[in-house]
């Protein structure tokens, strides 16, 4: 059984909360404590239906306000798989949660509100989506029982959506349209009843059957030398392991690899998971390789495949999410965070700002807020081996720490040259 | 041969890339062992992404005082038999010093006064990371939790001002005096956790087990008879088949009715249950936000 991680996405009241409490109870993965928690609590605040939004506002303040402030995830599976969702904030000013959320799924939810349709928000919902490449993205038309379950304006909907997939840059995107009724449950596990016009899946039926190796991006190998283990006791004397997760790829004994930045050549000898010896490592598999010849290599170093090299360079052009109150200038230094290693980088110049809402681009830009996105040209002390992102979603991302806050500010998504 | 890939895997990966950011980004982290399965399941976990070099930290025991007796005898053989440092630091010092005082009452307990005398070794021995079995399957508050927590140097938690964490990047960037909490099981599930103990034939405490105890009903939960667990004198002691799903204090830990007895019916006992594990911890039913308000105070 493998996992599957989702990123849902929508504006405030659009009901992301309510559609996973849905998908929890209609599971039956909602324990009786914790669904007679959400009786009461359900009744004290005097609704008279059951708030499904209880069992994943984790938080006092969320509670009080109805409306989810951080992430959380959320954990349920049936005989077919695991599932993980990470339920994000909608609101504009939380913009940094969504990417946080959509960075570590390979589907998303989009939520939108029947009543409202496609709105502002739905284009930054979708824009993230595209520039996180999730290649599975399930559009949630919710709260179809507030519009008497309409055929035409969920039709009205979809086309009104499908003229945002054309200003897209990512076409390699799934894209499924669900009408749904989160708080009453009719498409979201069990097929409604109320909607005999619509053919297709219900929303988990859709997850049950997604292939996950096709959503997932796999690119080439690529081995971030994470901690060298040397464990100098009588039994392992000369034991000199590079332990770090295998990106992309697979890696196996005998492989011939080049060291960076050095760029010496050598070969795997061997591949441990544990004491146990493998002959290849397989993608995001945490092994421990030693090589055949003494090479010097320490934290953050990679070892890639021979002929197949990445970009050596000391700057690039990013598209950067900025997540910081503080702004981003031209000329300050931050730590760049590229996997496991670390450099620091200087902000030489912000190119155009992105709107995230396709409405285009701002080139008279001095500065980003919170929340922006824009397109920033780093220069770099050091130099680091990087993919373009469309091409390695781990090995061609970034994130940006302050140096004085020691925050994380940004995330960035390394451009093709 | 190539690994496998399945869901379980797929964890145990995630958790040893995560026990080796700690070792390469701080310079003093340390396991919070409270000889409970969740902690059992780090040590195991720690072991692997190290080998064949030793745990590249020590193990700390807050210790109430009030433990589970298989407990303690199982922390210290573990201690011995893997050759590890263990730590360890009394609730009932910061008693006696007067830090914090003994809550008296029905539902006097000494977990939440656990803060304090961890706060207090986080300061002694300096350290800037404690790794903690914490999952965020197991509680609200917990499931907004980040891998890499950072608090400040009163150990609180701004639940409302957390790090971003995108990809499979860790930030353990901190200023002197901070520190930053660690839960490498973070994606875990309580059956996840047991289907490992169980694939990797891990030893956990016998109370883990269905076992005749001296128990008394309250609030429909079965508590423990004990001199730590007060009692009301018409509450009325019986002797019955229970195990425990999770492991705390005694005062705070209560059990289920099970007989099962060996890890295949307990992995099954888990899978048909329609209690979360939290349902039977009696410190999180003080209040809806009683997870969250121990967190804030700096609670692990």
């Amino acid at each position: 059984m493998e996992v599957l991680k989702i990123a849902t996405a929508g504006s405030v009241d659009d009901g992301k909360s309510t559609l996973i409490g849905r998908l929890l109870y209609d599971t039956k993965s909602l324990t009786d404590d914790k669904l007679e928690a959400i009786e009461q609590r359900s009744r004290k605040n005097g609704y008279d239906y059951l708030d499904f939004s209880l069992a994943t506002d984790g938080l006092v303040a969320e509670r009080e306000q109805g409306i989810t402030i951080d992430v959380a995830h959320i954990y349920f599976s049936t005989k077919k798989k695991s599932y993980i969702i990470a339920d994000t904030p909608g609101h504009v000013e939380y913009t940094r949660n969504m990417v946080t959320g959509a960075s570590t799924s390979q589907a998303a939810i989009i939520l939108i509100d029947a009543r409202k349709g496609v709105i502002e928000q739905t284009n930054r919902h979708f824009f993230i989506n595209n520039l996180l490449r999730v290649k599975e993205v399930i559009v949630a038309i919710n709260k179809m029982d507030l519009i008497d379950f309409s055929e035409e304006k969920y039709t009205q909907i979809k086309a009104d959506f499908e003229k945002l997939m054309a200003k897209r840059d990512y076409e390699d995107q799934k894209i499924t349209f669900i009408p749904v009724s989160a708080l009453k449950g009719d498409n979201v596990v069990h097929r409604s009843t109320n909607m005999s016009w619509y053919k297709g899946t219900t929303l988990l039926e859709h997850l049950e059957a997604l292939d996950l190796a096709a959503v997932s991006n796999v690119g080439t190998p690529r081995f971030p030398v994470q901690y060298v283990i040397r464990p100098k006791t009588d039994e392992h004397h000369d034991f000199r392991g590079f332990a770090g997760k295998v990106y992309g790829g697979e890696l196996s004994v005998g492989d011939e690899v080049v060291a960076l930045p050095s760029q010496t050549r050598s070969r795997i000898k061997a591949i441990y998971f544990h004491d146990k010896q493998y002959e290849t490592a397989s993608r995001r598999s945490s092994v421990t390789i030693t090589l055949e010849d003494e090479i010097n290599l320490s934290r953050g170093d990679m070892l890639v495949k021979t002929g197949n090299l990445p970009s050596i360079d000391k700057q690039f052009t990013a598209t950067v999410s900025w997540m910081d109150s503080q702004n981003l200038v031209p000329g300050k230094k931050y730590v760049v965070q590229h996997g496991v290693n670390k450099v620091l980088a200087k902000v030489s110049t912000i190119n155009h700002k992105i709107h995230p809402d396709y409405s285009g681009i701002d080139k008279k830009t001095d500065s980003l807020g919170m929340n922006d996105i824009a397109e920033v040209t780093f220069k770099l002390n050091k130099p680091i081996f990087y993919d373009p992102f469309k091409k390695h979603r781990t090995n061609g991302s970034f994130i940006l720490i302050d140096t004085q806050s020691n925050g994380t500010v940004g995330a960035g998504f390394i451009s093709e040259d | 041969m190539k690994q496998d890939t399945s869901h379980i895997n797929a964890l145990e990966n995630e958790a040893i890339y995560i026990f080796r950011e700690v070792a390469a980004q701080f310079e003093r982290p340390v396991l919070l062992f409270s000889g409970g399965k969740d902690s059992i399941t780090l040590v195991r976990l720690a072991q692997k992404a190290f080998w064949p070099a030793k745990i590249p930290f020590p193990l700390m025991h807050i210790d109430t005082g009030h433990n589970f007796p298989e407990t303690i005898e199982f922390r210290d053989r573990l201690v011995e038999e893997l050759g590890l440092e263990l730590i360890v630091r009394n609730v009932q010092d910061s008693i006696d010093q007067g830090k914090v005082k003994e809550e008296s009452g029905r539902y006097s307990s000494r977990n939440s006064l656990q803060t304090t005398t961890l706060l207090d070794a986080i300061e002694e021995f300096k350290f800037d990371a404690c790794i903690g079995g914490a999952r965020r399957d197991e509680e609200k508050a917990r499931a907004k939790e980040r891998i890499f927590s950072v608090r400040d140097d009163f150990g609180q938690w701004d639940e409302r001002n957390q790090r971003p964490e995108l990809f499979d990047m860790l930030n353990g960037q901190i200023e002197l005096g901070q520190n930053v909490r660690v839960f490498p099981i973070s994606n875990w599930t309580e059956l996840d956790v047991w289907s490992y103990i169980q694939n990797e034939e891990i030893e956990i405490p016998s109370i883990y087990f269905a076992h005749k105890r001296k128990v008394f009903m309250r609030d429909g939960l079965i508590w423990s008879h004990s001199d730590y667990v007060f009692q009301e004198e018409d509450e009325e002691v019986l002797e019955r088949m229970v195990r425990f799903r999770t492991v705390g204090d005694m005062s705070c830990t209560a059990a289920v009715f099970s007989e099962a007895s060996d890890i295949e019916s307990v992995v099954a006992e888990i899978r048909d249950s329609t209690i979360s594990e939290r349902g039977a911890r009696i410190d999180d039913k003080r209040s809806e936000a009683a997870m969250e308000k121990r967190k804030q105070q700096g609670y692990f």
